[in-house]
């Protein structure tokens, strides 16, 4: 379904990615795990095409984005929920999700967001509310939310559970689940928290300044000894 | 009594043409953080448009005053947001990401062009425009013979501006144009992010801002009765003023700001000295930029982590 196939990326003169692979198939959740700095974000986008890989290929159902303007690519399928969470503070919950809907048919607007409330039940509730006077754990599920709504094949989410209590982690690591068993959604998830995400994804890639060092499947992973001293120890 | 009315009634009209001014100052640089002086001259470039309409539709004959009013508005809408697209297309775009010095240069260089070009193109001397809509209401008269008059033109001038402003407001609120300039505004990055076509978002942002210049730019001619290529540096400087007022960013402040300034420099020139009217505005421009920065209506720039 994405296919990475060597790929460079810099911020001005300093190599952010130094050839990545990396293939997610359709249905699957994988996840992209590795210290603050290692490339994750940058990965992610570089698919969306902002920055645009410098060298290398991206290619996204048999076609190639490498070269697209990134809103052509958000149009082709692909959501991302950005790290940050990136939630407009001065629109209302609901305007929030019809940005997200821009890139899907206006028709099935309702049915979507009928779809993403049985997700996230409390967003409802709050659907004349700020953005941004949203909680921490709200304005995740709303990102999500946000980039469900344009009924995406491949979705890209970058550390759901940063600054998160551990209950609402779990919380949001148990809809991810169900959005790729329920929906078949695609997701690519890059992540921090090693053990949440291994634990959920198929099949994982480790990432070490700017280039994949280990992959395999999350159980694998979650059993290697590298992985477990670099990013389990301490931990859970 | 009579005589504050009267000013305040004036100041208003000349309050709404300002206000239809800064609206293009203050969503230019809600989005792209810059502020395009050549705003200015886009509003006379909609004067003159407007003027040169009036001209052809008397040659064809077409002397039904709204009729008139309405084709002068349309053409001039059409022709200042074809230049404030190129002005957006050709000056400043290639400078989104540099730094904000460059397209503040562009813009002031952009502003001298176009001064020069309809000088060129329609001559250094004013232009004058037969008053078309005379008349008006006497409201109130006082012991001394003092006659309030709010003449038809003024009650035009409140009515259009005050329709232009309510459309555009709820075009801005409701309509999914709206919806993605105000993303913009807020995150661009993360606008783009969900399939905002960026750089069409800004240049329509130029196009809108530049029609409601047009707008003010007929009102001016006709409330003035006359034009010339260098009328738009000062009306659009007040403007700007009128913004900065408001909280630049802000549209309801744009709209206050502009009533405001037109308001404070009629009465200045009523009470005290109408030679001096511009320092009195331009006072409060540094008076605005040193106690109260963001102005009446803006938020305090906080910058996101």
């Amino acid at each position: 379904m994405l296919v990475v196939e060597g790929v460079h990326t810099f911020y001005g003169h300093i190599e952010a990615l130094k050839g990545v692979d990396l293939e997610v198939k359709p249905g699957e959740i994988v996840t992209l795990i590795g210290a603050n700095g290692a490339g994750k974000s940058t990965l992610l986008m570089t698919v969306c095409g902002t920055p645009q890989a410098q060298s290398g290929r991206i290619v996204f159902d048999g076609q190639d984005i490498t070269r697209l303007p990134t809103h052509q690519i958000m149009r082709s399928g692909i959501a991302q929920a950005p790290e940050g969470r990136r939630i407009f503070p001065r629109m209302t919950l609901l305007e929030n999700l019809q940005m997200g809907a821009l890139a899907a048919d206006p028709a099935h607007f309702s049915e979507d967001l009928e779809r993403v409330f049985a997700f996230f039940p409390i967003l409802k509730e709050r659907q004349t509310q700020r953005g941004g006077t949203l909680s921490g754990g709200e304005q995740q599920m709303l990102t999500i939310a946000r980039s469900l709504m344009s009924r995406p094949r491949l979705l890209l989410l970058d550390e759901p559970s940063l600054g998160l209590a551990p209950m609402i982690v779990r919380q949001i690591f148990k809809i991810i689940r169900e959005i790729n068993e329920r929906t078949g959604t695609t997701i690519l998830l890059v992540e921090q928290n090693a053990y949440h995400a291994l634990r959920l994804a198929h099949r994982g890639y480790v990432m070490v300044t700017g280039a994949i060092t280990l992959t395999g499947s999350g159980a694998e992973l979650l059993a290697n000894r590298e992985v477990r001293a670099a990013y389990l120890e301490g931990g859970h | 009594m009579e005589y504050f009315v009267q000013q305040l009634i004036n100041g208003l009209t000349l309050g709404a043409v300002y206000g239809l001014i800064a609206i293009g100052y203050t969503m230019v640089y809600g989005i792209i953080g810059m502020i395009n002086f050549a705003h200015g001259d886009i509003f006379m470039i909609g004067g003159f448009v407007s003027i040169i309409t009036f001209m052809v539709l008397g040659v064809f004959g077409i002397t039904w005053v709204p009729l008139a009013l309405v084709c002068m508005l349309v053409m001039a809408m059409a022709f200042t947001g074809l230049h404030g697209w190129a002005v957006e297309r050709i000056g400043y775009r290639a400078l989104r990401n540099a730094p904000r010095l460059a397209p503040l240069i562009s813009a002031i260089g952009m502003s001298i062009f176009l001064q020069n070009y309809v000088q060129l193109l329609q001559g250094a001397r004013n232009k004058p425009l037969p008053p078309i809509i005379s008349g008006g209401i006497e409201l109130m008269t006082s012991s001394e013979g003092f006659t309030v008059k709010l003449g038809y033109m003024q009650i035009i001038i409140m009515v259009t501006t005050t329709v232009i402003m309510v459309g555009f407001t709820l075009m801005i609120a409701r309509t999914p144009l709206g919806r993605q300039q105000r993303a913009c505004e807020q995150d661009m990055k993360m606008a783009r992010l969900l399939g905002v076509n960026v750089d069409r978002t800004i240049s329509l942002t130029f196009i809108m801002g530049a029609a409601l210049a047009a707008a003010a730019g007929l009102i001016w001619l006709l409330y003035y009765g006359i034009i010339d290529f260098y009328v738009g540096f000062l009306a659009g400087i007040k403007a700007f003023t009128a913004a900065v007022l408001g909280g630049i960013g802000s549209l309801p402040g744009a709209m206050v700001g502009g009533l405001l300034i037109g308001v404070i420099e009629v009465f200045y020139a009523g009470y005290f000295s109408s030679a001096y009217k511009d320092v009195a505005v331009f006072m409060i421009l540094v008076l605005v930029l040193i106690f109260l920065p963001t102005g009446l209506i803006g938020r305090p720039d906080i910058e996101k982590v």
